[in-house]
This record gives structure tokens, C-alpha cells and sequence, in this order.
């Protein structure tokens, strides 16, 4: 096929298209905290449309590696050489921050990982990342929303709710405890006096938009003072990081940044993949940077519904796959280390002979993240946070 | 028969695009209404002079940015000209579909078919998030490859959309090559299996309808070759969708359970065929329907009755518009879905006759979250109240309805509701409409009413 159906869009133009979404929890200190434990920070990315982890952290130390992935293998040496983790696996040369924060210890690899989803789809895939059930098909609450319901309440103060930014907010966070809305507005605002009569009517007739519109308004007075209208990915991420770097700002948040379905011209250490990591890179420089006062308890996990196939396509890029890389990072995170328990990418090892073989499961890292900053017990983590992984221990000492 | 003016505008809302003053006072009931729409066999064509074949505009788009490219290289030093640089074609088209679009939501009497028209768009979803050639040709393919076949057959609404040039381009089928074609020994290229997958996935037999990763593979292979050609290739019309032979995988392929000869472009057309007629396609297309128009969680009566229309009928989809208003569970008097943005904006513009502005349309839908055409992945815009009724969403919908009842300055709010509500208007409503300080907030107030919001 000729170049011009496929030009690689620049780096601006997938910014600012990639759909960006924010959501978070509004768990202030006081409402859980027992006495001595840390006011932790939690933070999920979810990156849809299947992030490809064999580029993203490659395995370079992999024999099959570069035969695999002809014209967008990374490589050790060049102009834009992978920038070295360990012995085996380099990292994107997209990634500086998370590299530098890598260097520091405060970030973490884990490859090789999958949820438990097998099939192929990206909307199904997702819906298991994000509703945390065993299955697709389970879109009533998320994951995340379920953490904060589990989450015990202090004595005294009215539970709190999660907050969700976006227009549509994103499964993980959506379920039983209530979810505030917020986004930078891109109209004037309506009236005060005009929301109230909006709202006494909804509450008289229609109990599920009271519900909705009432704490989309709550969310405007909280973030008052907080993000600005912001521009671009950057900015966004920039707004996010202020409200939860206040101190009565929200403890748990979600973003999901669209646009990872490479499929075609995927590129290897510049092109389309690049781009998108680079603008990734970015959010974590916002947080590291806004987030700095409260970096010692924050963690950032970030994951995607699937990996894309170990052998490069028809078409230079990647269909969907399986096994795939996922990323914590913050001052909270025990880090500058690749947690992996290798499959190997010679044909025999390829689960169904196409995909990285998932080695490890993405919610025991998920469950050992809420275990050790918030002092979740397994058995609820188990059961009510992701229903049906009783048996799927908590990965441990993720945290410091 | 009687007609039943609560009826009337429950059903304008529900089918239709919304009620425009005077179109509650109806002699005929709705239900005939909307019948005749459907068996007129009529599909509003949206026009104008920019709105050309998909094929001229994405040749044109590749002639503007080719000529920018060596007027760069020609005299790298040239000043910038003066005043703000002329639109790219790509937006100045888009802008002239989005604006066609406005002008016949306006015009249409009831709008059932433009309803039906977006339905279909968003099953087919082709993004304009994809970059330039989706935003110059995501109106073209509305206008080739949905709206001749909304009252057509499926399987050549299937075949239309999935060999349009925009979805070979969206879904990334133009690079797939046979890897034993001429063209793949040659180029070492191969499969791409996007366009196989959600042609199962989405577009018939839905996630859950029987088919295998080996089929998602098969049905690649069939796709391979179908392409969009390049400006000086030999083969046809630059921008136009063609069947390269030498790029398609040779000999025989199996899905599910079929098989299909290498027979040329007819084995695509034979596949898809099958897939159309699939009773999974048919249980797929009719949920997506019933839960569009009726409930988010639709009866399972009315799903299975949708079901066994689309198979008796051969996928007729005006018999599948028609078996849906028939049905009693379609006139449910609560009104469960919550209007999407689009359809809220549209109601909003026919409720108070205001000529659309395309430019603060297309800002409004952004606000909203649902500008045409541009859905973050290919199975389209979300379908439920989860998703437009968000905290965020109502709180936007309150905004966009106090600026637009500033803007619509003379209108008196108990008029607009007796024009746009109705009989649907509950006694909490009119007593707040009553209570309202001004105008403006009056107007916004019945814009926001549960019985604006929902249809």
C-alpha cells in the first residue's frame, strides 16, 4: 500500500486527538486514616486501545526479539537507542521521565502481564480492566469505585465521593460510591440561582438526574481555585495533579488516554507509538513535578486492556495481542527494577503461537498496590474489589 | 382514529428529531406519521458545492497537501502571508457536511429516517480523530456508503460501509496485503486484521456471536486487496476504493465454517452476505436498535420480535423500522432514554426555530461530548444514560441551556413548552416556568426539564 493512506500523524495532532478523560476520589485524610498510616495518593492511567509492551519495554536481551519486529524493533546503539533498564530489557527513548524516575527508584516495570481476559477485543478487553470482573459483560461498577467504597470511613465525616473528569466518565470509577463529575469547562457557566431551580425540579420529578447534575455541581465548587482551564494533554494532567496535591483534594483518580490500537505504521524508536509514549511521558513529568510535595505517598499504576502480537503485521504494525507491559511509578513505589517472570519470544513460548505470553496477572499487582497503601485486606480485595481472585495473592512489596 | 396529542410528542421525541412549534397540533396520529417516512422510501440527501464523491475529496486533499509540501521546499524564506492562513480542505469540509447535516435536521418534518441515518453512521463508525483523510471523507461516507441503504437491505449497507474508502482508510485495511500475493512476496507485506475483526465484532455478528480468532484471521484475508488508490496509480480514480488483485491472498479460505473460492472482489461480497443473514448479526442488530431507541435495558419480547423481523425479512431494514414502531413496548409512556447530545442539541435548535450556526453547534457537541463523526474508537459513541446523564455531561447540558435561552432573548418559556413539551409537561415544570425571574432562565428551564432531557 502506498505511504500517503498511512502518514503517521505528528505528535501534536494525536495530542490533540487523543480523547482524554480524568476521574477521581475524593477520600479526604481524615475520612479513612487511621492513626500512623500514610495519606497515600493512588492514580490508575488506563490506556485504551492496547498499549505494545515488546515496544514500550522491549526485551532486548531476547534472541527473538529482533527478528520478530523487522523496521520497529528498538535498538541498543544509534541516534535514538533504547535507554537501558537492566541487562535484558531498554526502555522507549519516549520515556525519559519515567527513565529518570526509574534511575531514582521510583518507578517499576511489570511485563509479561495480562488481566485474566483471553479473546481479543478491545471492548471487552477494557470492560475487565476496568469493572475489575472475571468476565466481560459486568459494566455496572468499576474497580476503582469499589476500592473507595471499601475504603473505611472515619468517625464522623460523611464519606466522601469519587470524582469523575471528563464528560463521560470512565468505568473504573464508576459504581456505588457517588462520583462528582468535572471538567475544564469550555462554556460559561450557568447561573447559580438558575442550577438550583434545575436541581429542585429534577429532585421533585427525576431522581437519577438530581442524583447526576447535583454532584456535578458539588465538583465545581471543589475544584474552585484548582486547575484552570487547561490546554492539551499537559494541562489536563497539570489540573488533575493540583486537586490532588490539595490537602483536602481527592486520594484516588483515574485517567484513560485513547489511541493506542497501532495497527499500522506503529514506527519503532520515532513514529505514531512514539508520539503517543512521548505525550504519556508528559503526564508523568506533570505529576512528578505538581505532585512533588506529596510524591513520597503518591503511586501512579498504569495499565491497558491487552498487548499487541509479538510479530510485527502486514502493515508495519501490530494487532492486537495479549501479554503487555503495565507501570508504577511515584515516591511511594519500590522501584528501578522489572518485575517479570520471562516467557520467551521463540515461536514455541508465543501463547497461541502469536502474543507474549502472560506470565503475571495485572489485578494481583492492582490488589497488592490497594493492600499496601491502604491497608485492604485480601479478603476484601478479593472478593468485593475484584469478585472471584480470592485464590490470586496480592503482589507484595510494591510499596516502600 | 383518534389522535392522541400525548402520543404525538412522545413520539416525536422518540423517533423523531423533536418537536418544532405547531408540529404538536397534528390531525394525523404519529404512528402513520412516521409509517409513511419509512415507506416513502425518501433519504434526505444532504448537498452543496463542496460536498463532492469521497474519491474527488480525498484526491483533492492529497493534491493540497502535496502542493503545500513543494511550495515549503520551493522558497523555504517566504514570508507568511498576511491575515490567518486559509482553512485546510479538511476543515473546510468538514465544516460544509456538518452544516448540510444542521440544514436538514431543520427541514426534516418528523425526522425519523435522520434518526435512523446517525443510528446506522454510529454502528458503521468511521472518526474523524483518525487524522486528515477521515476528516474530509467521514461526511462523504455517511452520504455514499449509509444513507442510500437506511431503508434498504443490511447486507448492502454492510457491503457499502466496509468497502468505503474512509473505513478501508479508518480501519487500517488499505496496507493489509495477501502475504503469498504478488504484492506480498514482492513487498514482504501482510495481513492487517483490524478491519476483520470489527466487521465481526461490531458491524454483524457482535462479540459474543460464535467466531473464533481463525475467523477474525479468515476474514483479513479476504479483506486483503481492497484498497484506496493513490493519485498515478493505473488502476482507476485516484481516492477511489479498488480491488487489487495482486494484493489479495490467493486460493480458498475457510470462515466460519464456510468456505470461499479466491474467486475475485465477489468472494468478499459472499462472505459478508453470509454475515449479514447470520442470526447473530440478527439478534446483534436488533439489541442495538431496540436499546437506540427504546430503553438502555431493552424488553427481550421486543429484541426477539426485531430478532425474527430481520430474518423473515432478509434484513429489509424498512420492515425493521416498521416492526419497531409497531411494537406496543416502543410506546412505553416513560420516557427511559436520555437524549444524546446531538439529539439534544438538534431538539433545542427545532424547538426554537433558531438557524443553526454551524460554528457554535460544532462547540456545543465538544462541550457535550459528542461532535459529529468523531468517536474516540470504532464502536462508536456510548448508548446509555451511564454515559450522556454523567455529572459532568448534565452539568455541561445546564450551561449549554442558560447560554442558549440568553440567545433565544424573546422567547416566552410557557410558549416553548406548550410547542416542544406538550401534554408531556408535568405540573412541577409549568409551576417552575411560572416561578421563572426572566426569560432567558425560563427557556433554559424547560430545556433542562426531565421531559426535554429524556424521550
Amino acid at each position: 500500500m502506498t505511504a500517503s493512506c498511512n502518514v503517521p500523524p505528528s505528535r501534536r495532532a494525536i495530542l490533540g486527538t487523543a480523547g482524554a478523560l480524568f476521574a477521581w476520589g475524593a477520600i479526604p485524610r481524615t475520612a479513612y486514616a487511621a492513626p500512623g498510616a500514610r495519606d497515600a495518593r493512588l492514580v490508575v492511567v488506563i490506556l485504551r486501545g492496547g498499549l505494545d509492551g515488546l515496544s514500550a519495554v522491549a526485551p532486548l536481551g531476547d534472541p527473538a526479539y529482533a527478528d520478530l519486529r523487522p523496521g520497529i524493533a528498538l535498538t541498543r546503539d544509534g541516534p535514538a537507542a533504547a535507554l537501558p533498564l537492566d541487562g535484558f530489557f531498554a526502555l522507549h527513548p519516549a520515556l525519559p521521565t519515567f527513565a529518570r524516575l526509574y534511575a531514582a527508584r521510583q518507578a517499576l516495570v511489570v511485563h509479561a502481564a495480562a488481566t485474566g481476559y483471553r479473546e481479543r477485543s478491545h471492548f471487552d478487553g477494557q470492560d475487565v480492566l476496568e469493572s475489575g470482573q472475571p468476565s466481560p459483560g459486568h459494566t455496572a461498577s468499576g474497580w476503582l469505585n469499589r476500592l473507595v467504597a471499601a475504603l473505611p470511613a472515619g468517625e464522623g465525616i460523611p464519606p466522601r465521593t469519587a470524582l469523575g473528569v471528563g464528560v463521560v466518565p470512565p468505568l473504573i470509577l464508576r459504581g456505588p460510591a457517588p462520583v462528582l463529575g468535572w471538567a475544564p469547562p469550555r462554556l460559561p457557566r450557568a447561573s447559580d440561582e438558575l442550577a438550583r431551580r434545575v436541581l429542585g425540579l429534577y429532585q421533585a420529578r427525576d431522581p437519577a438526574l438530581a442524583a447526576s447534575l447535583a454532584h456535578g455541581l458539588d465538583t465545581d465548587a471543589l475544584a474552585k481555585g484548582g486547575p484552570k482551564a487547561a490546554g492539551g494533554l499537559r494541562g489536563i494532567a497539570e489540573g488533575a495533579a493540583r486537586l490532588i496535591a490539595a490537602d483536602d483534594g481527592p486520594r484516588i483518580a483515574a485517567l484513560a488516554l485513547d489511541g493506542w490500537d497501532t495497527h499500522a505504521d506503529e514506527g519503532g524508536a520515532t513514529g505514531r507509538l512514539a508520539g503517543l509514549l512521548g505525550g504519556l511521558d508528559g503526564v508523568f513529568s506533570a505529576f512528578a513535578e505538581i505532585l512533588a510535595p506529596r510524591w513520597s505517598d503518591t503511586a501512579i499504576l498504569v495499565v491497558t486492556e491487552f498487548g499487541r502480537t509479538a510479530r510485527v503485521n502486514g502493515t508495519t504494525g501490530t494487532d492486537h495481542g495479549t501479554g503487555t507491559v503495565a507501570f508504577l511509578l511515584g515516591g511511594a513505589v519500590r522501584g528501578g527494577r522489572v518485575l517479570a517472570d520471562w516467557p520467551g519470544l521463540a515461536p514455541a513460548q508465543l501463547h497461541e503461537g502469536r502474543d507474549l505470553a502472560p506470565t503475571l496477572d495485572v489485578r494481583a499487582v492492582a490488589k497488592g498496590m490497594a493492600a499496601d497503601l491502604f491497608g485492604l485486606s485480601p479478603a476484601i480485595l478479593g472478593r468485593s474489589v475484584f469478585p472471584g481472585t480470592e485464590a490470586l495473592r496480592p503482589v507484595g512489596g510494591l510499596v516502600v | 382514529m383518534a389522535v392522541d396529542p400525548r402520543r404525538t410528542a412522545l413520539g416525536l421525541g422518540r423517533f423523531g428529531l423533536g418537536a418544532r412549534p405547531g408540529d404538536l397540533v397534528r390531525a394525523e396520529p404519529i404512528e402513520e406519521v412516521l409509517r409513511r417516512e419509512i415507506l416513502s422510501g425518501l433519504v434526505p440527501l444532504p448537498g452543496g458545492p463542496d460536498l463532492s464523491a469521497a474519491a474527488t475529496l480525498l484526491s483533492a486533499l492529497q493534491a493540497e497537501e502535496q502542493s503545500r509540501k513543494l511550495a515549503r521546499a520551493a522558497s523555504p524564506d517566504a514570508p507568511m502571508p498576511e491575515g490567518p492562513p486559509a482553512p485546510p480542505i479538511q476543515e473546510r469540509i468538514y465544516q460544509a457536511e456538518v452544516a448540510a447535516r444542521l440544514g436538514l435536521a431543520r427541514d426534516a418534518p418528523v425526522g425519523f429516517v435522520e434518526r435512523l441515518v446517525w443510528f446506522w453512521a454510529n454502528h458503521f463508525t468511521v472518526s474523524v480523530v483518525r487524522g486528515a483523510q477521515l476528516r474530509v471523507s467521514a461526511g462523504a461516507f455517511e452520504r455514499e456508503a449509509i444513507r442510500p441503504h437506511v431503508l434498504g437491505r443490511f447486507r448492502d449497507l454492510l457491503l457499502a460501509a466496509a468497502t468505503h474508502p474512509a473505513m478501508l482508510i479508518y480501519l487500517d485495511n488499505v496496507a493489509s496485503v495477501g502475504p503469498n500475493s504478488p504484492a506480498g512476496q514482492r513487498q514482504r507485506k501482510g495481513l492487517n486484521e483490524n478491519l476483520g475483526r470489527e466487521l465481526l465484532e461490531l458491524h454483524t455478528l457482535g462479540v459474543d456471536g460464535g467466531y473464533t480468532q481463525a475467523d477474525v484471521t479468515a476474514l483479513a484475508r479476504i479483506l486483503t486487496g481492497w484498497s484506496v488508490l493513490r493519485d498515478g496509480h493505473a488502476e482507476g480514480l485516484p481516492g477511489a476504493t479498488a480491488f487489487r488483485r495482486g494484493a489479495h491472498e490467493p486460493g480458498p479460505v475457510t470462515l466460519l465454517g464456510r468456505t470461499y473460492l479466491d474467486i475475485g472482489p465477489e468472494q468478499l461480497r459472499l462472505a459478508l452476505d453470509d454475515l449479514a443473514t447470520h442470526p447473530a448479526t440478527a439478534r446483534h442488530v436488533a439489541f442495538r436498535l431496540a436499546r437506540h431507541f427504546v430503553a438502555d435495558d431493552p424488553p427481550p419480547a421486543l429484541v426477539a420480535r426485531l430478532t425474527r423481523t430481520f430474518l423473515d425479512q432478509d434484513g429489509d431494514l424498512s420492515r425493521l423500522a416498521l416492526a419497531l414502531i409497531e411494537a406496543p413496548e416502543a410506546w412505553d409512556p416513560v420516557q427511559r432514554k436520555i437524549r444524546s447530545p446531538q439529539e439534544f442539541l438538534t431538539a433545542t435548535l427545532r424547538g426554537l426555530a433558531l438557524a443553526p450556526d454551524p460554528r457554535m453547534v460544532t462547540g456545543g457537541l465538544a462541550a457535550l461530548g459528542q461532535p459529529y463523526w468523531s468517536a474516540p474508537a470504532p464502536n462508536g459513541y456510548p448508548d446509555d444514560a451511564g454515559t450522556w446523564a454523567s455529572p459532568e455531561g448534565m452539568r455541561a447540558r445546564l450551561d449549554l441551556a442558560a447560554r442558549t435561552g440568553q440567545l433565544a432573548a424573546g422567547t416566552d418559556p410557557m410558549a416553548l413548552a406548550e410547542a416542544v413539551l406538550g401534554p408531556l409537561a408535568t405540573d412541577e415544570t409549568r409551576t417552575a416556568l411560572r416561578r421563572a425571574e426572566s426569560r432567558p432562565q425560563g427557556v433554559a428551564l424547560v430545556l433542562m426539564a426531565p421531559e426535554f432531557q429524556r424521550r
